[in-house]
């Protein structure tokens, strides 16, 4: 391989508050994170683009160690990653998790999905979570949908009210693994819309996307990463108008110009 | 010369005998199974090493031998005292708890992992994720089999007439050694005696499976 080394251009973290050093994990004998390390600063918003199979998601799910990894450190605001039980249940609660597939509980209503979190681990009244549920539904978009079931939603709905049930439990960071990779295309932008806000509000956040739009326009940082490495990390506008490293020009030039 | 009219005491013994032995054995099997089954699934090696030697052990043993393992063994074991009723208790329910265990573990596996790993990213424990989502989901494929358990349950329980419970096998035998009885007639009734037990567990369970299929 040509560029082991990173070519990193954005400006070094001042309040990381998760950081990756040295994580490695194989599946079998893919070798699929090959020596990570990455610091996310609060606040700041990191979208990790890159090949599939690159390892992009399966880096984002060890974030919140829903992979586990062989060796490397995770630490989530000064606090290292612990193996499993309530330690791990407790940390987790604080990291905030939006899958592809949306994963609502699909048993619950709407409203159920985003406040069951706020009263089985945080313990709150049940009166006081489902105003904060209803607020953030509205918030998102989909207050009047609050007494469906899942199944009733559409795509682009179901998602925002996972981004809603994540936000429930005042997450310090939130974790997207391709937010709008299984949605219709009319309703992705309902989707990174309220993402967008997010960001404006200052939440820090971990996108694993293939929308480059959001990333020009949402992302303090841009992290490109290739057969399990992070080939290359810069603010948005040099890393879409001046790549550096050879992979991802060629990535670039197959995604960016028809 | 009516079997039932002249002996309708017997009868309502027996058959309130079976009643109570099925509801107690299946109250027993469903929370056992239940149990095993979360130590089936469980991040902890020991609990599924412990479950799947539960089920290998109970579902390969023939009724009867469980029956005198227990009536035998757990006197041995210095286990003394218990009457013959809970002793079939006791089978009945380990040995039904193996095939409820199994019957809701393939439940478990019907449910998407994605569904799991939502309910572990917003903080929940193991049990708090097994109990909130995965086993109310997992139901609804599981209760169906387990109908079907619960009904060979009640058939079953007539092994413990052999094992001095009174119960309508037990009601079966002392008539047909009584004589002066047509034994087909007897049959019949004990027959038609087994057949409210099973119909009113299948209502039951088809009653449940409707309540199920509309929370959907």
């Amino acid at each position: 391989m040509s560029e082991i080394s990173v070519t990193k251009d954005a400006a070094p973290a001042a309040d990381a508050l998760v950081v990756l050093s040295k994580v490695n994990k194989h599946f079998g004998a893919l070798h699929v994170l090959q020596d990570i390390d990455l610091t996310i600063a609060r606040g700041e918003v990191v979208v990790v683009i890159g090949p599939s199979g690159s390892g992009k998601s399966t880096l984002c799910r060890t974030i919140n160690r829903l992979e586990t990894t062989d060796s490397g450190s995770i630490t989530i605001d000064g606090k290292p990653l612990p193996q499993e039980g309530r330690e791990l249940a407790r940390l987790r609660s604080d990291v905030g998790m939006v899958f592809q597939s949306f994963n609502l509980f699909a048993h619950k209503t709407v409203l159920e999905n985003v406040t069951l979190g706020q009263v089985k681990v945080r313990k709150k009244a049940r009166k006081e979570a489902e105003e904060k549920a209803r607020t953030l539904l509205d918030r998102v978009g989909v207050g009047a949908q609050a007494d469906k079931y899942p199944a009733q939603l559409s795509g682009g709905q179901q998602q925002r009210v996972a981004i809603a049930r994540a936000l429930a439990m005042d997450p310090k960071v939130m974790l997207f693994d391709e937010p709008t990779s299984a949605l219709d295309p009319e309703m992705i932008n309902e989707v990174l819309e309220v993402m967008q806000q997010l960001a404006r509000d200052g939440m820090t956040m971990v996108v694993v996307t293939h929308e480059m739009g959001f990333a020009r326009s949402a992302a303090n940082r841009v992290v490109f990463m290739a057969d399990g490495r992070i080939v290359e990390e810069a603010r948005p506008d040099q890393f879409f108008s001046n790549p550096r490293s050879d992979r991802a020009k060629d990535f670039l030039s197959k995604i960016l110009h028809h | 010369m009516n079997v039932l009219s002249d002996n309708f005491a017997m009868f309502r013994e027996g058959f309130l005998g079976t009643v109570e032995l099925t509801a107690l054995s299946a109250v027993l099997a469903l929370v056992l199974g239940t149990l095993i089954a979360a130590f089936r699934v469980s991040p902890v090696p020991a609990l599924r090493i412990f479950g799947s030697a539960w089920v290998t052990l109970l579902r390969n043993t023939p009724l009867v031998l469980l029956f005198l393992a227990v009536t035998l063994g757990l006197p041995a074991l210095g286990l003394k005292g218990w009457d013959s009723f809970w002793l079939a208790v006791m089978a009945l329910g380990c040995y039904t708890s193996a095939f409820i265990c199994e019957a809701i573990r393939s439940g478990i596996n019907t449910v998407p992992v994605g569904q799991a790993e939502a309910a572990r990213s917003i903080g929940m424990t193991f049990s708090q994720t097994l109990g909130q989502i995965v086993l109310p989901q997992a139901a609804r494929t599981a209760i169906p089999p387990i109908g079907s358990l619960l009904i060979a349950l009640a058939k079953n329980t007539a092994i413990a007439s052999g094992f001095n419970v009174t119960e309508l096998g037990s009601v079966q035998k002392t008539l047909n050694a009584a004589s002066g009885y047509n034994i087909y007639v007897i049959f019949l009734w004990i027959a038609i005696c087994y057949i409210i037990i099973t119909f009113t567990i299948s209502g039951l369970f088809r009653l449940l499976e409707n309540r199920l299929a509309v929370a959907r």
